[in-house]
């Protein structure tokens, strides 16, 4: 694939003259939207911390009602309507990103202003969401709504594939064992698909990072290092977007400079995408390392031991049961320790039973 | 004197069920969000109604109460196990609300612009010699061909290089090999290339090869194939990885080559889900504003020609009205709003299609 090396290449070529240009001198640069910064770095600095940022509110607010979704979906809902849902969800994927954008100036912006409002009365003294509020709405909390908007379809559709390829078998032994659904999901699904959850998360944090007309649109940016989420000129501009409005004005050698921003952010969603397939690639590894840890941990195939092992269960099981039930007849009891004897046998016969059951699969 | 017997009483209550006792009664959840909905109801009236805030509180009243209630009458285990189902409900039920006030929005914002004039017209100012007036037609003509022009060349590029990575990939390739390895791990690197930055690359290689000022249609296709490649070569890949060995070995028993096998079992069984995958890709890249912002960058005039000259687009028409807008701001926003409108039909129209192709081309007795 040359052409993500000729990206690279091409980004770089364009970016060099700026980043390596004298800024304060150079008469080009001085003017405009580059006026008043000592070199390429300064510039670029308080960009890439508005673009983590924004990325990082929409991950905290989007991540995990994406995981509640998927659950929801691959877990909870209906069978019969479960496939309509993940089909409503994908068609969110398919939203062009200027219509989100438009949609988030018009209905975010006005609906976020009493919460914000609320968070600035009562939680100010945070330095999150202190200083003056914003009128408009035009603020980075806005723009990071709309992107965890966006973010969604893209962790709920991948950790919902996910969910759905936990072992059926782990499922219903978690089930049989008497755990309730939540349980079961904490205990079979989750530690399943963490890995995948996590790449998943990373993926649509590289989305955020990328995102750029949404941005554009909604907040009124300075470029700045600021915390501060509610404030009118105080949010932190990112890099798309700050390309986005300033392309358009810019002449060659700011558009140079414009590139070389460009090129950090490539950088950037790079390496979390990077992190994100090492993620997913390592899973199969850790499973693997848990799997062995758990093939140590049962009891030696040695059949006295595992007798031995038996018993001791029979006679738990049945102390458990004569504190129980007030009235429980011994010969209940009996028959249970008989069942717990018979274990083994029962044991035997089971892994033998699903590897027919997985060859019957495969062919 | 008759000693009176006591008879022993007998029990009142039926003798609890040990299977079913301890348990709320089946429709408990239905009952409670009822009550919330009623008393979030009566609480908002008093402080001031409003639809959003009616339902929020009656999701965090549902699940205290359902929490409180189960744990009171069952176990902490069970109570756990229904308050984490209200919230898993609570967040699916929280992405529907952006879906559909999203196009609620661009519905009810851009039916007002949408005519036929809209459509079949190009925008522009018209000077009338006998009144001296200029006045202003409002049209997405040229929008409309510029991102069909756009995107076709688009999918013109990166169909064919995406279908034959993946024959490649999944026909040709050991799975151990390193270039296989390499061109997988690359496809999924080049799935998060921002698109913004896909903008900048076809830029920059133009302005390398034509000079300043490159703005081109063609050059917009060459940025939104570096973003729909990846896209194409994943789902066909594993649509083509859907098709069972078993065919491939029975042609390969018949004697037939390794070519004619691909071209006439593999693909043919596959082409529904390829298909599908492509006019998926397609919907997703005509959506992209940032790259073909970039690359084609914006005008008002006709312009059929993807070699030279600035092209305007749907999306970038919609953004350029609404963040760049004309002297007459309402107008340019009601355009901006009927470009999104419009834009959203094309990509329900593709997604629909996709639907309706993967019916279609289904193989044959396979369901």
């Amino acid at each position: 694939m040359v052409i993500l090396a000729g990206v690279a290449l091409f980004l770089i070529i364009q970016a060099i003259p700026a980043i390596m240009a004298d800024w304060p001198s150079n008469s080009d640069l001085n003017e405009g939207p580059t006026a008043g910064y000592a070199n390429f770095w300064t510039y670029v600095g308080p960009l890439i911390w508005g673009t983590l940022f924004s990325a990082a509110i929409a991950l905290v607010i989007g991540a995990p009602i994406a995981i509640g979704i998927a659950l929801f979906i691959s877990h909870y809902a209906p069978r019969r309507l479960a496939g309509i849902l993940g089909y409503l969800v994908d068609l969110l994927a398919a939203v062009p990103s200027i219509v989100f954008g438009l949609w988030g100036i018009i209905v975010i912006r006005p609906f976020l202003l009493p919460l914000s409002d609320w968070l600035n009365t009562y939680l100010g003294w945070i330095p999150l969401f202190g200083g003056q509020v914003s009128t408009t709405g035009s603020t980075i909390l806005a723009g990071g709504v709309v992107l965890a908007v966006m973010i969604l379809p893209i962790i709920t559709s991948i950790s919902r594939e996910i969910f759905l390829q936990t072992p059926r078998l782990h499922e219903e032994a978690a089930l049989a064992l008497g755990a309730t659904k939540w349980e079961m999901i904490k205990m079979a699904v989750f530690p399943y698909g963490r890995s995948g959850v996590i790449s998943a998360t990373l993926l649509g944090l590289g989305r955020a990072l990328g995102e750029t007309m949404a941005i554009a649109l909604i907040i009124s940016p300075a470029i700045l290092v600021s915390v501060r989420m509610l404030t009118e000129g105080e949010n932190s501009q990112t890099i798309a977007a700050n390309i986005a409005l300033n392309f358009p004005i810019a002449t060659t050698l700011q558009r140079e400079a414009l590139i070389g921003t460009g090129l950090l952010l490539f950088v950037i969603s790079l390496v979390v995408n990077m992190l994100a397939r090492v993620i997913a690639g390592r899973a199969g590894a850790g499973a693997k390392r848990k799997r062995s840890k758990m093939m140590a941990q049962l009891p030696p195939s040695d059949p006295s031991t595992v007798l031995a092992v038996d018993d001791v269960l029979a006679r738990k099981a049945a102390a458990g049961h004569t504190e129980g039930a007030d009235v429980a007849e011994p010969e209940i009891d009996a028959e249970e320790a008989d069942a717990g004897v018979s274990g083994p046998f029962v044991a035997d016969d089971r892994p033998a039973d699903s590897t027919e059951k997985r060859q019957g699969d495969d062919a | 004197m008759s000693a009176t017997i006591t008879p022993t009483p007998r029990p009142v209550a039926p003798i609890g069920n040990a299977l079913t006792s301890g348990q709320l009664p089946r429709y408990v959840e239905w009952y409670v969000l009822g009550a919330s909905l009623a008393l979030s109801a009566v609480i908002l009236l008093l402080m001031g109604f409003n639809i959003a805030g009616w339902l929020v509180l009656t999701a965090v009243i549902y699940l205290i109460a359902l929490g409180i209630l189960s744990s009171v009458v069952e176990n902490r285990r069970k109570a756990t196990d229904r308050v984490i189902r209200g919230l898993v409900t609570v967040a699916f039920l929280l992405a529907l609300a952006p879906l559909i006030s999203t196009l609620i929005t661009v519905v009810s914002n851009g039916i007002g612009s949408i005519s036929w004039d809209f459509i079949t017209q190009t925008s522009g100012s018209v000077f009338d010699p006998d009144t001296l007036e200029v006045t202003t037609k409002v049209g997405a003509w040229q929008a409309i061909v510029g991102t069909l022009i756009i995107t076709g060349i688009a999918a013109l590029i990166s169909i064919p290089i995406g279908i034959l990575t993946a024959i490649y990939l999944v026909e040709y390739a050991q799975p151990k090999q390193w270039m296989a390895r390499t061109v997988t791990f690359l496809v999924d690197v080049m799935t998060g290339i921002p698109s913004i930055v896909a903008g900048l690359f076809a830029f920059s290689l133009f302005s390398l090869i034509v000079g300043p000022k490159a703005f081109s249609g063609f050059s917009a296709s060459v940025a939104l194939s570096v973003l729909m490649i990846p896209i194409v070569v994943r789902s066909c890949e594993e649509m083509l990885r859907l098709v069972p060995g078993d065919l491939r070995e029975a042609s390969f028993a018949l004697g037939v080559s390794k070519f004619s096998t691909i071209t006439k079992i593999v693909l043919p069984t596959a082409i529904a889900g390829i298909v599908t995958g492509v006019m998926l890709a397609i919907a997703r890249v005509i959506g992209e504003t940032a790259p073909i912002f970039m690359a084609a960058s914006f005008t008002d005039n006709f312009n059929a020609n993807p070699f030279e000259g600035p092209m305007q687009t749907l999306p970038v028409m919609a953004y350029t009205g609404y963040k760049f807008p004309g002297q007459d701001i309402a107008a340019s926003n009601a355009s901006a709003w009927g470009a999104a409108l419009l834009l959203v039909i094309l990509v329900v129209i593709l997604n629909l299609i996709a639907r309706v192709v993967a019916r279609v081309f289904a193989p044959k007795g396979s369901r």
